[in-house]
């Protein structure tokens, strides 16, 4: 029998979590001798009040949309990838290389291209972690801690010895060419006759990570790739009874959840700086860890987990430009939200189901 | 003397560095030996290194800022031991919130407390810990080859590097010829076995992570206040991680794990000096490579291409007890 009814899990549970994680927060604000009240006016007026927050606060979504499927597809796997933030940093360079060396004609070929090479440079990244695991038995989240490292270097190599122009100081590629860059969402809800802000860095990659949350849920739930992957979660040993093969599997995960990550940097190379910059990530790729835990790794909890974050995250710029609250506020948020959806899951979980059984009991003596 | 100076220099700064190491990778193995996988050593260590220095700065006594330090290390110990003892959640997730909670909270502090850009005051005098003469260092320097080693090298150091160096022997001490080791052990191995003998898998676990915690402690307050003059901002840069990566490479033996931190901070000190090795080896090695070897060496041995690196095997589970 079920012990607490699935709407309860589904949306109670996260729902108590994140309100105790905003309280902590409210707690954490007051003690810095701040006012927590002020300061949520301040984000939700700095992040939805205007389309340029609005633009802010969706680019941040768009990034976190992604980071968050690729958690939970390894989640749903039994695999903890916290390589992600190393996977994006290399689909980045994958992106780099594609719109650089290659002369598009048009944008959205660029697109086309520069989502594959990032895909599949994220998915290289996550594939090596996986075979460790799959064929050596080497612990995939130490192994995954360890190639974000690792990543880290490489790319701060290759940033400052190779794909520097030899012009610049800059630990950075040169400037993508014009026809790499991708349209804005105000380019793209001009023809409908909304003004979107013009500055805001939110663009058509938005689209894809919405596409790739449909993806992911047809995958997981309609797919016989998806229930294997499942099953092999629920129990590696009674699935590999059912004749399904664990190596095979970890490393398929693993090169779907690592080319989502590397889809990230889609957003934030071609979409944003249009050249490839030293840490271009800024741990998105964790807060994919506390969005696919907020949202149960279900896609539609992805989404909506990220809206959350792409708020906070804007809403934690404003907080620091405008009040003495610096931006780290956003990481305590973060680790909280980690904490309570993740960690201390049962200790949220047990009182509900102690009332739920309560509930049951007395429905039973009537 | 030119070459001698410069090893000195550089075995100097590798002794200093490995310092933080290895007292982080004892106090992971601790806590990983009894069954608590913790990936929360950065964040610990960070959390100690503004404690640390803040309460120095406010005090102007080291020794209490350390007592805060280890203090604040400690509740985010008893934090991840609720969470993965009692709540039995999952272990990596509270390390991982852990790491952000502390990198969070202590720019936050420090911001509300010092209003300096998230660090501390720099700290003086008391305020941190100082170098320690050993005894006739000064007089014995002129003897060729042994002076400088002994004056250069061996004395000199804050007592935080002595103390880590003694954990070592204390920390295999502990593990090997004490009934608390033992059972620390065992509860690491085989749970079960430890409950039917009536001894307290729950109480053994929260102690394990507690030494954690103070090791841990230890090893930011040495950041802040003995390798550095102050907290800046996110300093265990990665730090808690290389431990742990030291723990998987010295396969959680306290002895090995002297070496693969000694080797780790090494490559820290090496990195710091490109040009010594670029006059000596004549070929210039890339800095970045150097960064991130520690990394691709911990792969390496987890892949078991050296030797396999088996860990504790009731590592990461929860205990429940049988009904």
């Amino acid at each position: 029998m079920q012990k607490i009814p699935q709407w309860a899990d589904v949306v109670l549970v996260p729902l108590i979590s994140l309100l105790l994680a905003a309280i902590i927060s409210a707690l954490v604000i007051l003690a810095i001798g701040q006012d927590p009240v002020e300061a949520v006016k301040l984000m939700v007026i700095g992040a939805l009040g205007s389309t340029y927050g609005w633009g802010y606060t969706l680019y941040y979504t768009t990034n976190f949309i992604f980071t968050g499927l690729a958690v939970s597809v390894a989640f749903h796997a039994k695999l903890f990838n916290i390589g992600g933030e190393g996977q994006a940093m290399i689909g980045g360079l994958g992106v780099a290389i594609a719109a650089l060396y290659i002369p598009w004609p048009h944008w959205s070929i660029a697109l086309l291209a520069c989502t594959c090479f990032a895909a599949i440079f994220g998915a290289l990244w996550g594939y090596l972690p996986a075979i460790l695991q799959a064929k050596r038995g080497s612990h995939i989240v130490i192994t995954t801690i360890m190639f974000n490292f690792i990543a880290a270097g490489l790319l701060n190599y290759v940033l400052v010895n190779v794909m520097r122009p030899p012009t610049s100081m800059d630990p950075a590629t040169a400037s993508f060419p014009p026809a790499t860059h991708l349209p804005t969402l105000h380019d793209l809800l001009l023809p409908l006759g909304i003004n979107f802000s013009r500055t805001a860095p939110a663009n058509i990659t938005l689209l894809i990570a919405l596409l790739a949350a449909v993806f992911v849920w047809l995958l997981i739930w309609r797919t016989r790739l998806g229930y294997s992957i499942r099953s092999f979660g629920q129990s590696g040993s009674a699935a590999q009874y059912a004749g399904i093969n664990p190596v095979r599997i970890t490393i398929i995960t693993m090169l779907i959840s690592g080319g989502l990550a590397g889809m990230m940097s889609i957003n934030t190379t071609m979409g944003e700086a249009e050249r490839l910059i030293l840490n271009a990530p800024e741990g998105a790729g964790f807060i994919g860890i506390a969005v696919a835990l907020m949202g149960r790794s279900h896609p539609l909890g992805v989404v909506l987990a990220s809206l959350l974050f792409g708020f906070l995250y804007q809403g934690g710029a404003e907080l620091a430009m405008w009040m003495a609250i610096p931006r780290e506020l956003i990481v305590v948020i973060q680790a909280l939200v980690i904490l309570f959806t993740g960690a201390l899951d049962n200790m949220v979980r047990m009182p509900i189901e102690a009332f739920f059984a309560a509930l049951r009991k007395s429905g039973d003596a009537k | 003397m030119d070459v001698l100076n410069d090893f000195i220099t550089v075995l100097n700064s590798t002794l200093r560095l490995s310092t933080p190491l290895l007292l982080a990778c004892l106090a992971g193995l601790f806590s990983e030996r009894a069954g608590i996988f913790d990936i929360g050593l950065e964040g610990k260590m960070l959390c100690a290194a503004f404690f640390s220095a803040a309460v120095a700065a406010i005090t102007g006594s080291v020794w209490i800022g350390m007592a805060a330090g280890i203090a604040s290390s400690l509740a985010l110990s008893a934090l991840h031991g609720v969470a993965s003892i009692t709540f039995r959640g999952n272990q990596l997730i509270s390390g991982v919130a852990i790491n952000f909670l502390a990198a969070g909270m202590t720019v936050l502090i420090a911001q509300s407390w010092f209003k300096q850009g998230g660090r501390t005051p720099s700290l003086k005098g008391n305020g941190r810990f100082n170098p320690v003469e050993l005894p006739v260092a000064e007089s014995l320097k002129d003897i060729p080859v042994f002076g400088p080693i002994y004056q250069g090298l061996i004395s000199g150091h804050t007592i935080l590097v002595y103390v880590a160096l003694l954990m070592v022997p204390l920390t295999w001490w502990i593990l090997y010829r004490t009934r608390f080791g033992l059972r620390l052990r065992a509860v690491g191995e085989a749970p079960e076995a430890v409950d039917t003998a009536g001894v307290s898998v729950i109480k053994l676990r929260f102690a394990a992570v507690g030494i954690c915690g103070v090791l841990c402690g230890i090893a930011g307050a040495y950041l802040s206040t003995g390798l550095q003059a102050g907290f800046v901002k996110d300093m265990t840069a990665g730090r808690g991680y290389i431990a742990l990566a030291a723990l998987i490479f010295a396969k959680w033996r306290p002895g090995y794990a002297l070496i693969s931190c000694l080797l780790f901070g090494f490559l820290q000190a090496i990195a710091l000096r490109p040009d010594l090795i670029e006059r000596y080896l004549s070929f210039k090695v890339q800095i970045q490579l150097l960064d991130v070897l520690p990394y691709i060496l911990t792969v390496i041995i987890l892949a078991g291409f050296v030797g396999k690196a088996t860990p504790p095997r009731a590592g990461g589970e929860p205990y429940v007890k049988e009904q």
